[in-house]
């Protein structure tokens, strides 16, 4: 069996992962995506590999080398079309709405007018979050009119084209804490919650992470989401809406877990790996939701 | 970028290119390894392993994440 494991930076994930592989006694390939020249012509070594791991940071080398790879139909973890769902805000927006699976409410808006038509429309506060994005960069709480003009202005001539699409989404009054579940081939592996001060909780951002025994409500929820999307390995983000239960608020196709191991007890790397080694026994998952 | 010294068998370490404190390893790094230097906090890379090369790591960039 061969497998390689694309990265951008070996971090304490991705260590921990070739350490897992150690354990499982099958050899990976470490592949720098800087150092990758593809030809779409030729697969050449590429299809000897049964698996490839994408652990990219970037979300624009994921996809394109994914979608190559993939076209020599390399198995890739995860599929491309879960990546591209779940990096964007939006259509992870669309693909939980046509699964009926609860989230907060979106507007999206495109000019700078509008936008502001959009907060108004969701309320305030509201918050406003650059579709393709992560670790909570870019995030804002307008809490105002005031400080959601200011803040549309500064993405309309600050921000590249991306930043032009204004994805407004509902605020939850959610405790101090999110709740995030590791989802591994549509199975729910461990979960933690996030809880910080601020009314950002990612633990980028400074949140500490501690178990969450997880309930049947949160468990159905990330297995739908996962099955949603397609996805081999997810991380489901969800808050706890006092009103209307948990409530999905975005997926994470390349789930970071140095904080977890640790926290939930559970070998995450480990069920990763092994869920990576055994890929060919099972199909390529599909999205279930009818957004692609 | 500042290359390693190793000592013996426990110690393998290098300088940081930023402020040229010890930076030490429990193992050998691999290649595109990050660490962290404990006196300045700065993010680095192993950029070559033999000698240990360690170089600023890159900056984050707009599309990374999970």
């Amino acid at each position: 069996m061969r497998i390689a494991m694309l990265y951008t930076r070996l971090r304490v994930e991705e260590r921990l992962l070739i350490d897992a592989f150690d354990e499982t006694g099958v050899d990976i390939d470490l592949i720098d995506t800087r150092s990758l020249v593809l030809d779409p012509a030729d697969p050449g070594r590429w299809n000897e590999y049964d698996a490839v791991l994408d652990r990219s940071l970037s979300l624009t080398a994921s996809l394109t080398i994914g979608r190559v790879l993939e076209s020599f139909g390399v198995r890739v973890i995860n599929p491309t079309s879960a990546t591209a769902i779940c990096s964007d805000k939006l259509r992870t927006t669309l693909a939980l709405e046509r699964a009926g699976i609860a989230t907060p409410g979106v507007r999206v808006a495109l000019d700078q007018e509008s936008a502001l038509d959009a907060v108004e429309a969701i309320g305030y506060p509201a918050v406003l979050k650059p579709t393709i994005g992560s670790w909570g960069r870019l995030v804002a709480r307008l809490n105002d009119r005031d400080g959601a003009e200011a803040v549309i202005e500064h993405r309309a001539v600050l921000g590249s084209a991306q930043q032009g699409v204004y994805y407004v989404q509902e605020h939850i009054e959610k405790p101090d804490r999110d709740i995030r579940v590791f989802v591994v081939n549509h199975e729910p592996v461990a979960a933690i919650v996030r809880t910080s001060e601020h009314w950002v909780t990612n633990t980028a951002r400074g949140a500490t992470a501690a178990n969450f025994e997880l309930n049947s409500e949160a468990a159905d929820l990330a297995i739908r989401s996962s099955r949603a999307v397609g996805a081999d390995l997810v991380a489901v983000d969800l808050l706890e809406c006092p009103e209307r239960g948990l409530l999905v608020n975005e997926l994470n196709h390349s789930m970071e877990f140095r904080n977890s191991v640790e926290t939930t007890g559970v070998d995450i790397p480990g069920i990763v790996a092994r869920r990576v080694i055994a890929i060919n026994d099972s199909p390529t998952p599909s999205c279930a939701g009818r957004s692609r | 970028m500042t290359s390693s010294t190793q000592s013996n068998q426990e110690t393998i370490q290098a300088p940081c290119p930023e402020c040229e404190a010890p930076v030490a390893f429990s193992r050998s790094p691999l290649y595109g390894e990050i660490t962290e230097c404990a006196a300045c906090e700065c993010e680095l890379e192993v950029t070559n392993r033999s000698p240990i090369r360690l170089e600023l790591a890159p900056e984050v960039e707009e599309d990374w994440g999970e």
